[in-house]
């Protein structure tokens, strides 16, 4: 089924290039490292046979529409699309420039969980058949059920088909039924706020501040981000844990309403934090108080960008 | 904005909003004590805060 994908992503991609409907065309392309594709932007249409799709396209692409000029073509499963969508709302690019390539997916592979079965030892190959995958190194070959080795965000996905779409790559998938997509934050809900904050703490203990997070997001696009400003220093530079929180902290609020759950920030932190744990406090607030999830339509405005009479004021006395 | 900051520990009551006219002078007195009470109550902050470097 990858292949059938990545064959046609490349024949779409040649002949938008070739017929000039677009001027250059985003997808993915093998990573030098197994499990890790790289995007890539093609203008040629002979270089087409670079784009690739398997499970370990987890990076989000809309970081590459950010105030583009030209027409783009680009591919997108549920969350990528959906980031499109937040893009074109929040005016970093227009609808009528995009070709969006739409791709059904049925979640991205952890690649640290595979990285723990195989007892860290180096991957160099891995290739999906069906519902399940085999990867292979130096003196071993083993094969793993998908299902279980799906990132955290796919794991609890709710629209793993894409909202918006020139075309469609292949008939749409099955969304999941009855996922709990929240029980990690109500599980802290329920915890006193000692043990809240212990939580955290330890959560964010490793943080090196190299901002992998923040350059992943395709929500992040500020031309100057708010910690790397000097004049006025809102946040320390050092790894003292306060500084560590106010990062965390500020960063996911930036996120406040607009965040698809797309777990491009955890794929790439060095560290292995699961900061998606700040997000989805925010996600699942803006459902349970707005009745709102990030990017599913143009036609409507981010719940912090209106103002309605009835919203949700509780917290102020 | 309170959502998250009391999800990851700080107490509940430490971080209040209210909105106040110009002309409303009793509320803001009765807002300010109450807050004052409720913090008072809660004792001094412990967290999300930066200390100096202790040099020996």
């Amino acid at each position: 089924m990858m292949l059938e994908y990545t064959e046609k992503i490349r024949k779409t991609a040649k002949k938008l290039l070739e017929d000039g409907k677009v001027d250059v065309f985003i997808g993915y392309k093998k990573g030098s490292v197994a499990m890790m594709n790289e995007p890539v932007l093609i203008t040629n249409p002979d270089h087409v046979d670079l784009l690739y799709w398997d499970s370990n396209c987890g990076l989000n692409l809309c970081n590459y529409l950010t105030g583009r000029t030209d027409r783009v073509g680009i591919v997108a499963n549920g969350c990528n699309s959906r980031n499109i969508v937040t893009h074109i709302v929040e005016n970093q690019i227009k609808r009528d420039q995009l070709y969006i390539v739409g791709i059904p997916c049925k979640g991205m592979i952890d690649h640290r969980a595979v990285q723990r079965a195989v007892k860290q030892r180096e991957i160099l190959e891995i290739n999906e058949e069906g519902d399940g995958f085999t990867v292979k190194g130096m003196g071993f070959e083993e094969t793993f059920e998908k299902k279980n080795y799906l990132q955290g965000n796919c794991a609890v996905c709710t629209h793993r088909n894409p909202v918006e779409y020139d075309e469609m790559i292949a008939e749409p998938v099955e969304e999941q039924e009855g996922v709990e997509a929240y029980r990690d934050v109500e599980k802290i809900e329920e915890m006193e706020p000692g043990k809240k904050w212990g939580f955290f703490t330890r959560l964010i203990e490793r943080c090196i501040r190299c901002y992998a997070c923040r350059n992943a997001c395709p929500l992040c696009y500020c031309p100057t981000c708010f910690v790397d400003e000097s004049q006025p220093q809102w946040v320390g530079k050092s790894s003292d844990p306060t500084d560590t929180m106010t990062f965390h902290l500020l960063r996911a609020y930036h996120c406040a309403g607009r965040c698809t759950d797309c777990g491009a920030c955890e794929r790439v932190c060095p560290m292995g934090i699961s900061m998606r744990q700040f997000t989805k406090k925010l996600n699942k607030d803006s459902l349970d108080l707005f009745s709102w999830e990030a990017g599913l339509t143009l036609d409507q405005r981010p719940p912090l960008d209106v103002y309605r009479p009835d919203d949700y004021n509780d917290f102020i006395k | 904005m309170k959502g998250l900051f009391e999800h990851i520990g700080i107490e509940p009551g430490r971080l209040q909003f209210s909105w106040i006219s110009s002309a409303e002078a009793t509320k803001f007195v009765e807002v300010a004590r109450a807050v004052a009470k409720e913090v008072k109550a809660l004792g001094p902050a412990g967290h999300l805060i930066k200390r100096r470097a202790e040099v020996a």
